[in-house]
C-alpha cells in the first residue's frame, strides 16, 4: 500500500495522534474510562497501522522482534514487581496501601504502575500476534 | 512481617516470575536455570506451608490487604497443602530431568519459550490448588491449560499439534462450562470467595440455578480431569507431546482438577447436597467403573507404551472418582492418596519411557516411538530402565509393598464399609487388567530376544536415571511408610467432611 499517496499522507498526520491518544488512555485510567489493556491495545493500532501502510520490515526497524518480546514479559515483571514492592514494604502481595505514606495516595501510585506494565504487555502481545501473521509464508509482502 | 508470613503466595508468584525472566534473557540454559530455582523454590515453600498447616491449623492469606469476602484470599488446609506438594514435588524432579531430553526433542531456539512455558504452567496448578476465590480457579485454570497447549504442540511429531489442538478444544469446553457454573454460583450467591459462597449456598440450596451450576461445574471439571467418556484429549496428548511434559502432566494436571472437584463438592455445595440429595453418586460410581475396565482393557492393545500408559491413566483415574463416590472418610482417604500415589508412580514411569525413546534415538534424528517392535529385549540393553518401569508398573497394579496397594486397600476399605462386595470384587478384577498391560512390557523386555542390529541402543545416562529413579524410589517407600502420604490424607479427608457438616 506504499503506493498509495493518500493513506500515506493521512497515516503519516494520525500516528503520532494515535499514539498520544493511547498515553491520554492510560493516564485518564484512574479518572474514567480507559487503563492499560485499552492503552496498549490502542498503541498497538498504531504500529499495526504503520505496519500496513508501509510494510512490515519497517514496522520492525521501528520496534524489533526482541524487543517485543521483551515488552511481553517486562509487563508482566513490572506487575509483579509491584507486588512484591508490596510485602516488602511490610504489607501484604500487591499491597498498595504501604506504597506511600498515606494509603490513598499509595493506591493511586500502585495502580499507576500496575496499568503501565498492563499496557507494556497487551502492547507486546498484539505487535507479536500481529508480526507472526504478517510474516507467515509471503516474503515478497517486505516491499 | 516476616517471609514466611507470605508463602501462600510465594508459593504462586515464585514459579510465575520465573517465566517472564526466562523470556527476557532468551538463552536457554539461563531459563533452565531460572524455571528449575523457581520450581525448587516452589517445592520449598509448599514443604514450608505444609509443616505450618500441620501445625497451626488453616492459613489464610489477603491478596493486598482486602479483607475476604471483598477481596481475594488465598487459602492453605490440609488437602491443600498436600496437592501443593505434589505438584510442586514433579515439577522439581522433572525439571532437572528435562534439560537432557529437550536438548533433543525441541529445537535449540525454542528452550527458552518451552521453560517459560513450563513455569507458567507450574503457576497455574499451583494457583489453582492455593486460591480461595472461585474466579480466581478460572483464571489460574485458563494460565495453565493455555501453557500446557503449547507445551504439547512441541513434541517432535507432527501429530502433537493435532493433539495439542484437540485438548485446546476440549479443554476450552470444560473451561466455558466452569465459568458458567461459577456464574450461575455467583448469581445466586453474589460472591465469589469459597468459604463465603459455601454459607450463603444453605439459603438456596436446593434451587434450580444452584443445580445447574452444580451440573455445570461436574461436567466441566471432568473434562479436565478425563473421567471415562470424557477423555477422549488425553491418550494423544500424552503420547505425543514431549516425555518431559507428559511426565509432569501425568501427575499434576488431572491431579489438580480433582482436587478441584473435592473442593466444590465439600467446601462450597456440601456434602448432603451431592451425595445424599442427588443420584450423582451412582453416576460416578458406574463412570468410574467403566473407566477402570474400559480404558484398561484398551491400554492392553496398545501397541505405543506412552499411548499404553495414556489410557492406563484414565482407567487410574476411575480409581480416584470411585473413593469419591462412596461418600464416605475411608473413600475420600483413598482417593487423596491415589492422587499422590498414582501421580508418582505414573511420572516415574513416563521420566523411564522418555530415556528409553533417547536412548533409542540416534542423534540429529526424530525421536523414536517406542512401539513394542522395538523394545524386544529391552532389559539386556537398559537395565536400569526397564526395571524401574517394571516396579513403578507393580504399583499400577496394586501389589503389596507399592504405594498403588496403599490406595486400593482403602478403597477395597471403603467398600467393605458399605457392606458391597461386588465392588471389591470390582476392584480386584480391574487390577488384573493392570497386570495384563504391565506384563506386555515385561514380555517383551525381558524375555524376547533382541534384534540383531541392536547394538547401538544404550542405557540412559545418570542425569536422566537419577530423577525417575528417584520417583520410583518413592513409589517403594510410599508402599511401606504411609505415615505422610495416608496421615496427610486422612487429615485432609477429616478435615474436608467436618467442614461440610
Amino acid at each position: 500500500m506504499q503506493s498509495d499517496l493518500v493513506l500515506r499522507v493521512i497515516g503519516k498526520i494520525l500516528i503520532p495522534f494515535i499514539l498520544l491518544f493511547a498515553v491520554y488512555v492510560q493516564f485518564h485510567g484512574d479518572f474514567g474510562p480507559g487503563g492499560g489493556f485499552q492503552a496498549g491495545v490502542i498503541f498497538a493500532t498504531g504500529i499495526i497501522f504503520y505496519a500496513l501502510i508501509f510494510g512490515l520490515h519497517k514496522a520492525r526497524t521501528v520496534i524489533p522482534d526482541n524487543v517485543v518480546e521483551a515488552m511481553l514479559a517486562g509487563g508482566v515483571l513490572l506487575y509483579a514487581g509491584f507486588g512484591i514492592a508490596g510485602f516488602l514494604l511490610g504489607g501484604n502481595y500487591l499491597d498498595y496501601f504501604v506504597l506511600s505514606k498515606d494509603p490513598i495516595h499509595g493506591q493511586h501510585r500502585g495502580i499507576f504502575w500496575v496499568e503501565l506494565g498492563v499496557a507494556i504487555t497487551v502492547c507486546g502481545v498484539m505487535l507479536k500476534i500481529y508480526y507472526m501473521f504478517a510474516s507467515r509464508g509471503n516474503s515478497e509482502e517486505q516491499h | 512481617m516476616s517471609l514466611s508470613a507470605h508463602l501462600p503466595v510465594l508459593q504462586v508468584v515464585l514459579p510465575l516470575v520465573s517465566a517472564p525472566i526466562a523470556v527476557l534473557f532468551r538463552h536457554g540454559g539461563f531459563a533452565a536455570g531460572i524455571v528449575t530455582g523457581g520450581a525448587w523454590a516452589a517445592f520449598a515453600t509448599a514443604i514450608g506451608l505444609w509443616l505450618h498447616v500441620a501445625e497451626f491449623g488453616t492459613i489464610s492469606y489477603h491478596m493486598g490487604n482486602w479483607a475476604p469476602p471483598w477481596g481475594i484470599e488465598y487459602r492453605v488446609d490440609r488437602l491443600t497443602s498436600f496437592v501443593l506438594l505434589l505438584v510442586s514435588g514433579t515439577a522439581a524432579v522433572v525439571l532437572p530431568w528435562s534439560r537432557a531430553s529437550i536438548d533433543r526433542e525441541i529445537p535449540e531456539e525454542l528452550h527458552y519459550l518451552y521453560y517459560a512455558m513450563f513455569g507458567l504452567c507450574l503457576a497455574g496448578l499451583l494457583g489453582i490448588t492455593v486460591t480461595g476465590d472461585a474466579f480466581n480457579i478460572f483464571v489460574f485454570l485458563e494460565i495453565s491449560s493455555l501453557a500446557t497447549y503449547v507445551l504439547i504442540a512441541m513434541g517432535r511429531n507432527r501429530r502433537a499439534l493435532a493433539a495439542a489442538y484437540r485438548y485446546l478444544i476440549m479443554g476450552s469446553i470444560g473451561a466455558t462450562f466452569i465459568v458458567i457454573g461459577i456464574g450461575f454460583l455467583y448469581l445466586m450467591t453474589g460472591t465469589l470467595n469459597l468459604a463465603d459462597m459455601a454459607v450463603r449456598l444453605r439459603a438456596v440450596e436446593n434451587s434450580r440455578p444452584v443445580l445447574v451450576a452444580l451440573a455445570f461445574l461436574t461436567v466441566g471439571i471432568s473434562l479436565k480431569l478425563a473421567l471415562f467418556p470424557l477423555h477422549q484429549w488425553l491418550p494423544n496428548a500424552y503420547t505425543y507431546a514431549p516425555s518431559a511434559v507428559t511426565a509432569f502432566l501425568a501427575a499434576t494436571a488431572t491431579k489438580v482438577s480433582v482436587y478441584v472437584l473435592i473442593r466444590f463438592y465439600y467446601s462450597v455445595f456440601g456434602e448432603s447436597l451431592v451425595f445424599e440429595q442427588l443420584p450423582l453418586p451412582q453416576f460416578m460410581l458406574a463412570l468410574s467403573l467403566l473407566a477402570m475396565f474400559a480404558a484398561s482393557f484398551i491400554a492392553i492393545f496398545q501397541d505405543n507404551l506412552k499411548r499404553l500408559f495414556a489410557y492406563s491413566s484414565v482407567g487410574q483415574i476411575g480409581y480416584i472418582t470411585l473413593g469419591l463416590s462412596f461418600g464416605s472418610l475411608t473413600g475420600l482417604t483413598g482417593s487423596i492418596v491415589h492422587l499422590l500415589n498414582h501421580g508418582v508412580a505414573k511420572a516415574a514411569i513416563f521420566l523411564l519411557i522418555g530415556g528409553l525413546v533417547l536412548g533409542m534415538t540416534k542423534p540429529g534424528t526424530v525421536t523414536a516411538e517406542p512401539s513394542f517392535d522395538r523394545l524386544a529385549g529391552l532389559s539386556k540393553r537398559m537395565p536400569y530402565t526397564s526395571f524401574g518401569i517394571v516396579i513403578a508398573g507393580l504399583s499400577l497394579i496394586g501389589v503389596p509393598g507399592t504405594a498403588g496397594f496403599i490406595s486400593k486397600w482403602h478403597l477395597i476399605l471403603a467398600a467393605l464399609e458399605q457392606d458391597q462386595f461386588w465392588l471389591v470384587a470390582a476392584i480386584v478384577v480391574s487390577s488384573l487388567l493392570a497386570v495384563a498391560y504391565v506384563w506386555r512390557f515385561v514380555e517383551v523386555a525381558y524375555f524376547t530376544p533382541p534384534p540383531e542390529d541392536s547394538t547401538s541402543v544404550q542405557e540412559a545416562p545418570l542425569s536422566l536415571l537419577v530423577p525417575a529413579w528417584l520417583l520410583v524410589t518413592a513409589t517403594i517407600w510410599f508402599g511401606f511408610d504411609t505415615t505422610f502420604s495416608v496421615g496427610s490424607a486422612s487429615d485432609a479427608a477429616q478435615q474436608l467432611l467436618k467442614a461440610a457438616q
